[in-house]
């Protein structure tokens, strides 16, 4: 598909018309549904005129809210182009026995699971997370905004310049046929000569930039903005676990930059770092990646944990059982979390004492977990629980967590993983923890926390339903999975020789049909929502009796997100203030100081994904033009003096006012 | 609320059916006595988290049940939240599981480490000391394996034999990317990569045929990538060597195993009634090829201190390790040196050259070859 590199030319590097991929109908067919779709969506754009509002209001903007908002739209986008994959490798699976290739060929299916994993952890898991932590951490704490605005909108352009790339590699060449993290010599230059693994890197590094920074400003904000009587042991649960997620990115993206950077260098440069000649060592490769990989689980998972928090005590209306407890859990896991990265290969052939400590140290991390676990199950204890979706999403991640948990502890005792390293059975492990973990407290968080953005809460009916088809449609599509690597079946086949394994993939893929249900009926009760929304309008601020700050608001907050910051006497302050009688002030109102909008974090991020294209097809005169002009804008950017201003006291007057009509409305 | 605590109720029994019906599943029933250690192993653990496990989803759906907000009737407690026996009681069970488990995988770890001979053969019979153990170097290829018998001097391509209760010991690697190799019935898995000699020891103790793969994705051949592993008696054994030496397998050398190295897919087994000895040292050394210097040797000079900067002009830039494949950029490798028994680089072109024997570094005595002999 990729033309020979001797045949490079200086204007196009190795891009050629032959990169479009015109022989692969599935491709065809999917450029075609993204091209229409495209195509409308530009459209409409045009014809409703919101082309302005659309730059003005959001793509430039600093508001820490909307940019919330954008990364989970972006992890929602992403998401079902994850799950495309999914349900492919599904079918292929499925169909793919006595003698039948499947409908895929090798080189196609091996694209898909790769960027089946990368996908859903790099531009679905991660854009969730950080979109949550960027709403939800300064109304938590009572801030107007991250510590950082300008560089918040600049993480999010460069989140989505990465998954551009991905996307791009769909149509434009190849995506990496060497599993989600590339080990060496397999993503070498040797064995993989094709762009795939470049436009992996590239994506991963022009990403990664955004997920660093953002990284750094969160921890910024938690650690400097929080308001008066805020102490470290009055922080909402939540945010604590956001400054421990947050330290854990900025402590091992770095890895995965430098890992990266010598993995290109291998292929670009000729060095000799992961290679099997030269003294290289593709263990060296395997070592850094997983100390940048297994924090990255707790990256993910960590703020999960939170939104559970938060979750259990306001439905239960009762405070957190073992506040501090759970605090210290979160940073003992966030600590034990760089020392167990080696369970990931037992079976490279470490000495049985690396591997028992190795094994042990994982272990250990179930123990502030198991706390974890019982902290939630105590704050259910005497409480009155209201089920609402939130709290369906917690009591089902409780049960299906601690199931992927025993698992992930079986697999870190070295014998027995060196039986179920690489079968379906770690598959199914790792799919039960990020599914039934991550994902369930994301959806928990989204219905959750939707009033808040919105000003409306989500209809209960399509939520339900998008629940049970995740919860069921998970257990039908993994637990096969857990017998299959019983069984001895390893990850990564494209076929199968043993008819008896058949029924077990077909049951799979009826649950992964479930999956898509419950995906459709989440789009379908966004929707209704928004339709419904005069019905489901939520005029207080506070639809869930909740405890902490960002209820003390209106809904959706305003841009200044409090007219005046709120001071903090007790954990759970708002339920605190509500105790306390708290009285809204609806005067005394003095202009805002906020930053303003600036579209330098779209040009910067647009021109570093360029960068990377033209580094991914070697057109090298575009990389040096585009990195010139990379630095240059940022340069420029600095002379940018014009980056705040104050909202009037008229208009926050205005705002105010009309948040106590409101309030005196609903009463 | 009913039905979904049902729903969920049974699913939480899930788990504990798959071990319970797991007996004619190959990990939860194997045939080789490491495997089966392994297996107890999981079964043990497993049983051990479960005492905590249950009785955490129990709790889970009781309180979820008891608590639900139209039960008027359950104590409301909206300030209760911190209670110090509770507190020790939630950090100290998963502490006492994880003391119990950690204290098994120590010793389960050691006792069963895929590099320690055996032995045992099976549960209460221990290794026959008189008796030797099998060897097996296993390299896996793109895409299938390849499988040398030092011991009586034979090959097979995707066919693997092994008398039952005798020990075999495996040496593991790879010509140009990670696998993984893995018999489920037999024991556990060890990673198979290039340049690195991997160790595993195992025992197969029924007779019978079983599947054996790589479990380690390694490129587009990777699904096929698949072998069968016969265990067999002792007579029987002995009886397929000597058809394999009696057979027209011919003779697995530098020039033979070059031609086997380049990549197939769907490869059919493949006998070789003799092999040069030196092969499987020469590929873990990544100098099949006599004109790459072997990777023993580069190490050697380099913990003598190095060549220094005439090491540089040792570089030789050619391709040879994917044949057909488009000349990849900066793609070199470390020559092999001049030496008395080698002493002009002619030698070098041949693929039937005997390698040299690296017994001392030459940074006294040898020159390194001049720039000129390292072009093609």
């Amino acid at each position: 598909m990729t033309p020979n590199p001797a045949s490079e030319s200086v204007l196009f590097g190795k891009l050629s018309l032959a990169a479009i991929p015109l022989h692969e109908p599935i491709l065809l067919a999917t450029f075609a549904v993204v091209a229409i779709g495209g195509v409308a969506v530009l459209g409409a754009l045009t014809y409703y005129r919101v082309w302005g509002w659309l730059w003005r209001d959001w793509l430039t903007s600093i508001d820490h809210k909307k940019i919330g908002i954008m990364y989970m739209i972006l992890g929602v986008i992403m998401l079902l182009r994850g799950f495309s994959d999914a349900i492919m490798m599904r079918l292929q699976q499925a169909i793919a026995f006595g003698g039948s290739e499947g409908y895929l060929p090798p080189h196609h299916y091996d694209q898909i699971f790769t960027a089946h994993g990368v996908i859903m952890i790099f531009f679905v898991a991660m854009p969730f997370i950080t979109g949550m932590m960027n709403y939800i951490v300064p109304l938590q704490i009572g801030a107007r905004d991250v510590a950082f605005p300008f560089l918040n909108n600049f993480s999010f352009w460069m989140t989505t310049g990465g998954a551009v790339l991905v996307m791009m590699s769909l149509f434009v060449g190849e995506f990496a046929a060497t599993g989600w993290l590339a080990y060496p010599p397999l993503s070498g230059i040797e064995s993989s000569p094709t762009v795939g693994v470049d436009y992996y890197i590239w994506a991963l590094q022009v990403a990664g930039v955004g997920t660093l920074l953002s990284g750094v400003n969160l921890i910024a904000t938690i650690v400097k903005m929080r308001a008066p009587g805020m102490t470290m042991m009055r922080l909402p649960i939540f945010v604590w676990t956001a400054l421990c997620s947050n330290i854990l990115i900025v402590a091992s993206f770095p890895v995965l930059t430098a890992t990266l950077a010598l993995l290109s260098a291998d292929r670009y440069l000729g060095t000799a770092f992961f290679t099997n000649d030269f003294g290289g060592s593709a263990m060296m490769y395997v070592n850094l990646i997983w100390i940048w990989g297994h924090p990255e689980v707790y990256i993910l998972i960590l703020p999960a944990f939170g939104i559970f928090s938060e979750v259990t005590a306001t439905y239960c209306g009762k405070r957190l059982f073992g506040y501090a407890s759970m605090v210290y859990a979160t940073v003992v896991i966030t600590i034990l979390s760089y020392l167990v990265w080696l369970h990931h290969f037992f079976t490279m052939g470490s000495g049985a004492s690396v591997n028992s400590f190795f094994g042990i140290t994982t272990m250990i991390i179930s123990i502030p977990t198991g706390a974890k676990i019982f902290n939630w199950l105590f704050t259910m204890y005497r409480g009155r629980i209201r089920f609402e979706l939130p709290m369906m999403w917690t009591v089902s991640f409780m049960v299906t967590f601690v199931i992927g948990g025993m698992t992930g502890v079986l697999l870190a005792v070295p014998p027995a993983d060196f039986v179920l390293h690489n079968s379906l059975f770690l598959i199914a492990h790792f799919h039960n923890v990020i599914i039934g973990g991550v994902l369930f407290g994301l959806f928990a968080g989204i219905a959750y926390w939707f009033p808040k953005a919105f000003g409306f809460k989500l209809n209960t009916f399509w939520g339900t339903i998008s629940f049970w088809c995740w919860t069921i449609g998970f257990y039908v599509a993994f637990m096969p999975l857990y017998v299959l690597g019983l069984m001895g079946v390893t990850r990564r086949l494209s076929k199968f020789d043993d008819p008896s394994l058949q029924i077990w993939f077909v049951i799979a893929a009826l649950g992964a049909g479930l999956i898509a249900i419950g995906i459709a009926s989440f789009l379908i009760q966004i929707y209704v929502s928004f339709r419904d929304r005069e019905a489901l309008t939520d005029t207080t601020g506070d639809p869930w009796d909740g405890r902490t700050l960002e209820w003390s608001t209106s809904s959706p907050p305003p841009a200044y997100n409090f007219a005046f910051t709120p001071v903090v006497h007790d954990l759970d302050a708002w339920h605190d203030m509500k105790k306390r009688g708290y009285v809204r002030p609806t005067d005394g109102f003095i202009p805002i100081h906020m930053p303003k909008n600036t579209g330098a974090g779209v040009v910067l991020a647009g021109i570093s994904t360029l960068l990377g294209f033209a580094l991914i097809w070697h057109i090298w005169w575009l990389a040096g033009l585009s990195f010139v002009a990379l630095i240059a804008t940022a340069i420029g950017h600095t002379f940018n003096y014009s980056r705040d201003f104050h909202i009037p006291a008229s208009d926050v007057v205005m705002t105010e006012n009309e948040r106590t009509r409101l309030l005196g409305a609903g009463a | 609320m009913a039905s979904p605590v049902r729903a969920l109720r049974l699913t939480a029994l899930l788990p504990l059916l798959l071990i319970l019906t797991g007996c004619d599943w190959v990990v939860m029933s194997p045939s080789g006595d490491v495997a089966m250690q392994q297996r107890d192993l999981i079964v043990i653990s497993t049983a051990l988290m479960l005492l905590i496990i249950v009785p955490v989803i129990a709790l889970t759906l009781l309180f979820a049940w008891r608590y639900r907000s139209s039960n008027k009737d359950a104590t409301y407690d909206p300030d209760w939240h911190h209670s110090t026996q509770l507190e020790v009681v939630i950090w100290a069970a998963p502490l006492v599981i994880i003391i119990a488990l950690g204290a098994i995988t120590w010793v389960s770890t050691h006792l069963l480490d895929p590099y320690r001979p055996l032995n045992r053969v099976a549960d209460g019979r221990s290794v026959d000391q008189a008796a030797q153990p099998l060897e097996v170097q296993a390299v896996a290829l793109d895409w299938k394996w390849l499988f040398i018998y030092p011991q009586y001097g034979i090959a097979t391509v995707n066919e693997l034999a092994a008398p039952v209760d005798r020990p075999i010991s495996f040496r593991l690697t790879s010509t140009s990317v990670m696998n993984s190799f893995f018999i489920p019935a037999l024991a556990g898995q060890i990673y198979a990569m290039p340049g690195m000699d991997t160790k595993l020891h195992a025992v197969i103790n029924k007779a019978g045929v079983f599947n054996g793969f790589s479990a380690n994705y390694s490129g587009a051949g990777f699904s096929d990538m698949r072998f069968k592993f016969h265990g067999v008696s002792g007579e029987e054994f002995e009886k397929w060597v000597a058809d394999i030496k009696a057979g027209q397998g011919g003779n697995l050398d530098r020039a033979a195993y070059t031609g086997l190295a380049e990549p197939s897919v769907k490869e059919a087994p493949k006998r070789f009634q003799s092999v040069a000895p030196d092969l499987y040292d020469a590929i873990l050394n990544r100098c099949v090829d006599p004109a790459r210097m072997c990777m023993k040797d580069m190490m050697a000079v380099d913990a003598e201190g190095g060549m220094g900067m005439a090491g540089l002009r040792n570089v030789f830039e050619r391709r040879v390790d994917v044949p057909g494949a488009p000349p990849a950029t900066g793609s070199r490798f470390v020559a092999a040196v001049c030496t008395p028994q080698r002493p002009r680089d002619g030698e070098i072109k041949s693929a039937a050259a005997t390698p040299i024997a690296f017994d001392k570094p030459l940074i006294d005595g040898a020159q390194p070859r001049s720039a000129g002999g390292m072009t093609e």
